[in-house]
């Protein structure tokens, strides 16, 4: 089922969680909504989900396939909703949690007690916690926690899945594990999926299309590849992954404000007497550390003592040999540079790509 | 799923029943004690200034006034300094009979005031087990305002130690900690960085437990005697006036009494709000 | 998994050592005058109400209760506390659910005012209903034409008990529900269970303990309620005199032990609620631990 909301503006007393925003999520994708904290991510998941509603009824509109949810209630969307701590009902086993909303439907809608059963069975099956049914969620980890809160999402057959920052709350490896499942589960059932999540990796990776938010609005709609290659905004480079952020005076002839971005891995190092061509800086090395395929390299430009991160190649790291305090001519092979037309506002202007 | 006829009004609210929930408590309030406690004040209102002042003012009345709010005050700041070194023990130490101990701390909140009232009196008259200790010193524990401070000082024992206790158990260690790495001796830890961290639950509990006791009637009026000008509470001379059918004057003292429990409970909002913003603060 | 709970295990780990710690003096001086303070003030009473009860023995003390205006205090206590509960307890809930499931202005005016019967002499919650219902009140007149009495009567008695004890199961709850929050609620709704069935199955259970002592808690109260009572019930022997006004009467007429029997039944309730709250906590705190 696709979903399209247009115009949602939200506010809580003075504070503008949602400033206009408009979003179509097509059928059978996985969506998710990337931002910091008071983005206004999870503000947009819970209207989507009829857990808050639109400031305005009338302006805003959100259509599930077609048909009008605006003003709906939460039980009547026929969306899965996924809590960040998950919302378990801590004093029902997990089977109880699973087939609550089950006995929820009205009579004439409710399945009899074995197919209930054997649909919890099936969902207990699916998250991979089969003989666990009789716990309770006390007596569970955190991962297997979410798994049933999925499950119990999953049990009314929902039209869309909607997950808030599913795995904020999981420790590093477990979110990991989960992750992956995560993806190849919504593949299988191919359910309309967003999720919320502040971690730009956990975003790049899993969603077929991510919506990057930023103070109440969106800034950038697109597949990960498109979003961290082409980033729309400095707000969007910055977000996705390590950036070095340089002032003006690269190309010190230009009046406007201007702010040059380059990505780590998008930086060459060459010895400090060699010929790097007309575009190299020149800088000093100020620590080196090599881990795994990359070594990461912290810089000092020396024209204006700004810091950088540059991510070399092992092997080329070795050949260049470079011990605290050498000089080095830094080149980079992708920059992007955006322009500040006024005070408040900042737009990409042009995307050099030097060599 | 339902097919939006979306203009319908709106359910703003997640969650339903705020109308019905909010709707029954309040008129349930509403009725039962905020209308009741008006028609104090506007059967007061009837009285000409002349007559209420008259009354509130005769000085077996201010007599009254002087005891309740006096032994109060006193029970109170008993219950200040005992209550925070039971509330000190009872979270920082271990030592045996010490739950029995913090189960007891909610006794004069379950124990009805009239049993307390009976056997305190049995306890401090004359013949009683502490009584003739007292009295042997020539101290006179029944009859007399040592016996209206010492049910006014059982009543209030719960909330000193209950305000404290949680805000104890919140403390963080590290403040104390540090306070001893700069060399602080443990007193100066206690008084110049353990007390403020307190004091808005301490007064919060002195507070609660000095309303509770200008109210109180049934834990006194077997010990005090009630003896006019000597030891008679302005809640038992509300009760004489209307023995007496003097309803206009029982109105005006009661209003008198209103008032001074709405200060206090405005003021024990004031602190609580103090202690939430501290507790916010250090978390 | 919340930074509060990690905080609060902190806390419950043993103390930490000398930096932080008093002298040995310091401390059994300390744990001396608590012992002492509420030796002397607490459980002194709490002993003397059943010695004094059982001073000439178990049969004088059983015989205290064959007594036809003794029984009919009882009788009348329970009756009192069998409607002035429930009435309460609906209201609780109600006020807990309003309070900490939604937002709204004058949230903590509300609050405070059901503070109210609390800070409020009991006196004057007796009081309140003489000057509406009595001969010289508001509807006075209005009930005689009815012939309805209120005051001096039973309705009089379970008025001023329930104004007295209004806060406690609201008071109980709210706390609790506060920290349950709304998202196991939200759920369900996301799930469509229905506004009741989200009530009985998924909040009510989650709070039955809190629930439950703030029941025994209101009940333990409405059978003590004495200065109210006194008030508006006239304290007629063997019609309107309820528990506490015949301990008051029997005490005044030097019936010590008759007194101090009826006095030990309302002491075993409050006993009884004292172990039920010391229980719930620890229930309570278990749960905490372990989510």
């Amino acid at each position: 089922m696709s979903i399209q909301a247009n115009n949602i503006s939200k506010t809580f007393g003075g504070y503008k969680a949602l400033d206009n925003v408009s979003l179509h999520v097509p059928q059978g994708k996985l969506v998710s909504l990337l931002g910091p904290s008071g983005s206004g991510k999870t503000t947009l998941l819970r209207i989507l989900a009829g857990l808050e509603f639109p400031d305005s009824l009338d302006q805003s509109s959100i259509r599930f396939h077609g048909e009008d949810v605006t003003a709906v209630p939460a039980g009547q969307r026929g969306v899965g909703f996924v809590f960040q701590h998950y919302a378990l009902f801590k004093h029902m086993t997990i089977e109880s949690n699973i087939a609550f909303g089950i006995h929820a439907k009205p009579r004439r809608l409710r399945p009899d007690k074995h197919a209930i059963r054997a649909r919890v069975e099936e969902l207990l099956k699916l998250i991979q916690l089969e003989g666990l049914g009789k716990r309770y969620p006390s007596e569970l980890s955190g991962g297997q926690r979410q798994r049933v809160a999925l499950a119990r999402a999953l049990a009314v057959d929902p039209k869309v899945l909607l997950l808030d920052e599913p795995f904020g709350a999981l420790d590093a490896k477990v979110r990991k594990d989960l992750r992956r499942w995560l993806r190849t589960f919504q593949e299988q059932i191919g359910l309309t999926t967003i999720f919320v999540t502040h971690d730009q990796e956990e975003a790049l990776e899993l969603a077929d299309e991510v919506v990057v938010m930023n103070n109440a609005r969106i800034e950038q709609v697109g597949d990960p590849q498109t979003v961290y290659d082409h980033p729309a905004s400095p707000f969007v480079i910055e977000f996705l992954g390590n950036v070095n952020r340089l002032s003006p005076g690269f190309r010190p002839n230009r009046t406007h404000k201007q702010a040059l971005y380059v990505r780590p891995h998008d930086i060459e190092l060459f010895p400090g007497d060699a010929d790097a061509g007309s575009w190299a800086l020149d800088g000093k090395v100020l620590h080196v550390f090599a881990a795994g395929n990359y070594g990461r390299v912290t810089l000092q430009r020396t024209l204006t003592g700004e810091p950088l991160e540059a991510e070399i190649p092992r092997e080329r790291l070795r050949k260049l040999n470079l011990q605290p305090g050498d000089p080095v001519k830094i080149r980079f092979t992708h920059t992007r540079v955006f322009e500040q037309i006024d005070a408040t506002h900042q737009e990409l202007r042009e995307i050099i790509e030097t060599e | 799923m339902i097919s939006g006829n979306k203009r319908a009004q709106p359910n703003r609210r997640i969650l339903p029943g705020f109308g019905l929930s909010m709707g029954f408590a309040v008129t349930y309030l509403g009725l039962l004690v905020l209308i009741p406690l008006a028609g104090v004040f506007i059967r007061a209102s009837g009285m000409t200034w002349q007559e209420f002042w008259t009354v509130v003012t005769s000085p077996q009345v201010v007599a009254t006034y002087k005891i309740t709010f006096g032994v109060s005050l006193a029970a109170a700041a008993t219950n200040a300094v005992f209550g925070l070194i039971v509330a000190w023990s009872l979270v920082r130490y271990t030592f045996p009979g010490k739950r029995v101990l913090d189960a007891i701390v909610d006794l004069p909140f379950a124990l009805p005031t009239a049993v307390a009232g009976i056997a305190l009196t049995a306890i401090y008259a004359e013949t009683g087990i502490m009584g003739r200790w007292f009295y042997a010193l020539g101290i006179e524990t029944a009859f007399s305002r040592v016996g209206i401070y010492i049910a006014l000082t059982f009543i209030g024992i719960p909330f000193v130690v209950r305000s404290l206790q949680p805000v104890l158990e919140d403390l963080d260690p590290e403040f104390e900690e540090a306070a001893a790495s700069l060399g602080a001796s443990r007193l100066r830890a206690f008084t110049h960085v353990i007390l403020p961290g307190l004091l808005p639950a301490l007064l919060t509990g002195f507070a609660l437990a000095y309303a509770r006791a200008i109210g109180e009637y049934g834990s006194v009026i077997f010990i005090s005697g009630n003896m006019p000008f000597e030891t008679e509470i302005s809640p038992l001379i509300i009760v004489k006036f209307l023995e007496q059918f003097q309803i206009a004057q029982a109105t005006a003292v009661a209003a008198v009494m209103l008032v001074a429990s709405f200060v206090l409970l405005l003021g024990v909002n004031i602190l609580q709000r103090w202690t939430e913003s501290i507790g916010r603060a250090r978390t | 998994m919340h930074p509060s709970k990690t905080f609060r295990s902190r806390n419950d780990s043993p103390r930490t050592p000398a930096a932080t710690a008093e002298s040995p003096a310091v401390r059994l001086t300390l744990i001396a005058v608590t012992m002492a303070f509420l030796s002397l003030f607490l459980f002194l009473p709490l002993i003397t109400v059943f010695h004094e009860a059982f001073r000439h023995g178990v049969e004088v003390y059983l015989a205290s209760f064959d007594d036809r205006h003794v029984r009919h205090a009882i009788r009348l206590t329970l009756l009192t506390a069998a409607i002035c509960v429930p009435l309460n307890l609906i209201f609780g809930v109600a006020a807990a659910w309003a309070v900490t499931k939604f937002d709204f202005r004058g949230k903590s005016l509300f609050v405070t005012l059901i503070d109210l019967p609390f800070a409020v002499s009991p006196v004057i919650a007796g009081f309140v209903f003489i000057i509406i219902f009595g001969a010289h009140g508001y509807l006075g007149p209005l009930m005689e034409r009815w012939d309805v009495q209120i005051v001096f009567a039973f309705p009089g008695i379970v008025l001023a008990t329930t104004f007295g004890t209004v806060p406690f199961i609201a008071r109980e709850l709210i706390p609790l529900m506060q920290a349950q929050g709304r998202d196991e609620e939200f759920a369900a709704m996301t799930l469509g269970a229905s506004g009741w069935r989200t009530f009985f199955k998924v909040t009510l259970p989650n709070v039955k303990w809190g629930l439950f002592y703030g029941i025994i808690l209101c009940n333990a109260r409405a059978m003590g309620e004495f200065g109210g009572v006194e008030v508006v019930s006239g304290n007629i022997s063997g019609k309107t005199s309820t528990m506490t006004l015949h301990i008051q009467t029997l005490y005044f007429s030097f019936a010590t032990v008759p007194a101090f029997a009826m006095a030990s039944v309302l002491a075993m309730l409050a006993l009884v609620t004292l172990v039920l709250k010391k229980r719930y906590r620890m229930v309570g705190d278990k749960k905490r631990i372990n989510l």
